[in-house]
């Protein structure tokens, strides 16, 4: 029992380790977005054009760290677009959000065909498992160097909102944007700038599935975690500390069809390939109530009127 | 600006304007913009081999749009399309699995009655979830969309999978006599006539029934629709049902008229096309005809792009995409007021004249 209990748990831990880091990186990045009050539903597009970007960058350049600089530049610019949109009279943020997605998914294949082939220089695994005697801990616990970073984010974006000036513009933007033209700020102006600013984190995730895991680029890249991140937020609430354990559930959930691979049970794997979106599903039917606002969530959003 | 004139004039100049971004891209990667949409002209109308591949196209196109059309006029974004169209062709093709079918065009209606009630089920759940659990929709039913993706490769590759197929996976065949043939001897299936047909009288339900005026009336104000006792939450499920039913028609006119089978082609992306067409239309079904022409000629004339210039197969994603964002961003031309902008534009091009107040006044 032993013998098929373990590697099963060890392979569900590295799983959840690994798939987990990108779900982190956009649920931080959309939750950064809806807090200043609008929906980026393009964050997919973004992980998509930034995991292409990411390769090309660290193809070209040689160095990975550099790969991660472009797709958090390249994330940004793309999320930099949604605001902008956004902030025109009468556009709505959803069904920019879709056209987005459409856009960077497209965008990705056409300037990612030639890098499908080439093999690019991959982040450095942290080896977090040196402790442990057995071979199995150790592989799983080969961490993204880019993990430490996006735990740092979250804390640090909590702490932000709750402390910092910018923080607490963000959220008041978020909360009332009469509140913040009262004040003299501009609504517009800290929606663009937190968007932006989200793309860049969600520009972080697209690098770690390029640049970690899976580690290489090919159309099928993403399977829709830009979008899950969308339901990952409403599950933790709208706070940042919460999107790392809704990130690791998920990256969990994501990781049991390749867990039970590993120990030889591989009939039915299209079926656990979609535990994450009937997961998702299911978290957002207990969570939710008809005609009222979720827990948490910022009076601004259109998905919350 | 007249509304109707707007409505036509927006997304028309927002399509031309989405050309020349296109020529524009290509040609930064070295392609000659002028060859770009002289082919796409040639590969989607040039000839009567083009138009039968880009009816072909428009066929399953119209169908998803009007998933997302339908839902859209109920006040409902469901952009998960997709699902309802693998489900649909699995459903088609599935009926013979569990029944012997009449040979003849009894069984067609059979197969495309069971895509149509699979992708109905599958999108009023989205509808469903909205209205009686508060699940925003547009996230909800996509996530259908991927569970219903997986859900089509484990049939496909296990319990339905036909024996004699290795390299690619597939359902067993349908029988030659319940496949929709070409219209008249061409290429182009009947299921273009059932997407038209589909999309007036559709059309016609919104404008001229009281049911459909009731649907507008609640995606419109759902307050009044409270207001005056319509049944919100019915009413609502029937649009999303109406609109799941199509794709899902979508999915098995796909099976029985050019794959013949089940398996991973069915998995092309029109169901998210079609989100593109139904916004461009403005959520209209007539215009969806129209539009769902247009983008089925550019993705016929994606391989031509592909086989003569070299462009990668997903330039024609690109050229949605932007198309898609210059068609939202047209939205906030609509509404301004022309003659004013004009006048303040003549204003600040005469010669500024001096205020009085500030020349110095001799004493």
């Amino acid at each position: 029992m032993n013998d098929v209990l373990l590697p099963f748990l060890a392979a569900i831990l590295g799983g959840a380790l690994r798939v987990g880091v990108p779900f982190l990186f956009v649920s931080l990045g959309e939750c950064l977005t809806e807090k200043s009050g609008r929906i980026n539903l393009g964050l997919e597009g973004v992980l998509v054009l930034s995991a292409c970007a990411a390769f090309g960058g660290s193809y070209l350049s040689g160095s990975p760290w550099i790969g991660v600089l472009v797709a958090a530049a390249t994330g940004a610019a793309l999320a930099l677009l949604h605001g902008l949109l956004c902030s025109l009279p009468r556009v709505n943020d959803v069904a920019t959000g879709i056209a987005l997605m459409l856009l960077g998914t497209g965008l990705a294949f056409y300037l990612g065909k030639p890098l499908i082939q080439p093999q690019a220089t991959q982040l450095p695994p942290l080896a977090l498992g040196a402790w442990s005697e057995s071979p199995l801990f150790q592989s799983a616990l080969q961490v993204n160097p880019l993990l430490p970073l996006g735990l740092l984010l979250a804390v640090a974006m909590y702490w932000a909102f709750a402390r910092t000036r910018w923080g607490l513009l963000v959220r008041l933007a978020g909360d009332s944007a009469s509140a913040t033209k009262a004040l003299g700020y501009s609504v517009n102006g800290i929606r663009i700038a937190a968007t932006a600013a989200g793309g860049a984190i969600a520009g972080l995730g697209g690098a770690s599935l390029t640049l970690f895991y899976p580690g290489s680029w090919n159309e099928g890249i993403s399977s829709g975690q830009g979008l899950i991140a969308v339901a990952l937020v409403i599950f933790a609430r709208w706070s940042p500390l919460r999107c790392v354990g809704a990130a690791l559930l998920f990256g969990g959930a994501g990781a049991i069809g390749p867990a039970l691979q590993s120990i030889g049970i591989s009939s039915g794997y299209n079926l656990f390939s979609a535990v994450p979106y009937v997961l998702t599903l299911v978290i957002l039917v207990i969570s939710c109530r008809p005609g009222k606002v979720a827990q948490g969530s910022p009076g601004e959003l259109s998905s919350a009127r | 600006m007249h509304r109707s004139v707007a409505d036509t004039l927006l997304p028309i100049g927002a399509l031309i304007g989405a050309l020349l971004l296109f020529g524009l891209f290509v040609w930064l990667g070295g392609v000659s913009p002028t060859e770009t949409w002289l082919l796409l002209f040639k590969g989607a109308f040039g000839d009567w081999f083009s138009w039968q591949n880009t009816l072909t196209r428009a066929a399953p196109l119209m169908l998803t749009a009007l998933c997302v059309a339908l839902p859209a006029r109920a006040g409902l974004i469901i952009i998960g399309g997709e699902g309802a169209v693998v489900l649909g062709g699995l459903a088609a093709a599935a009926v013979p699995y569990l029944t012997p079918l009449p040979g003849n065009g009894l069984g067609t209606l059979i197969v495309c009655v069971a895509g149509f009630a699979v992708g109905a089920a599958w999108i009023a759940l989205a509808g469903a979830l909205r209205q009686y659990r508060g699940v925003n929709e547009t996230i909800s039913s996509l996530l259908l969309a991927y569970t219903a993706i997986a859900i089509f490769k484990q049939l496909v590759e296990g319990p339905m999978r036909d024996p004699a197929t290795l390299n690619k996976p597939s359902t067993r065949t349908l029988d030659e006599a319940i496949r929709i043939g070409g219209i008249l001897g061409s290429d182009v299936h009947w299921g273009f006539v059932i997407g038209v047909v589909a999309c007036i009288a559709l059309g016609l339900w919104l404008t001229l029934t009281a049911r459909g005026f009731s649907v507008r009336v609640v995606g419109g104000n759902p307050r009044t629709a409270q207001l005056v006792g319509l049944p919100a939450s019915a009413l609502i499920l029937l649009a999303c049902a109406l609109g799941g039913g199509c794709a899902g028609l979508a999915g098995a006119i796909e099976v029985a008229a050019v794959h013949t089978n089940a398996n991973a082609s069915l998995i092309a992306g029109y169901g998210y096309a079609g989100i593109l067409v139904s916004f461009i239309a403005r959520h209209n079904p007539l215009a969806i005809i129209p539009v769902a022409i247009l983008f089925g000629g550019f993705g016929a004339a994606g391989s031509l792009l592909q086989r003569r210039l070299g462009l990668p197969d997903a330039s024609v994603q690109v050229l949605q995409g932007i198309a898609f964002v210059l068609i939202l961003a047209s939205e906030a031309l609509r509404g301004v007021d022309w003659k004013a902008a004009g006048e303040r534009f003549r204003r600040s091009m005469q010669p500024r004249e001096v205020p009085l107040s500030s020349t110095v006044k001799p004493t």
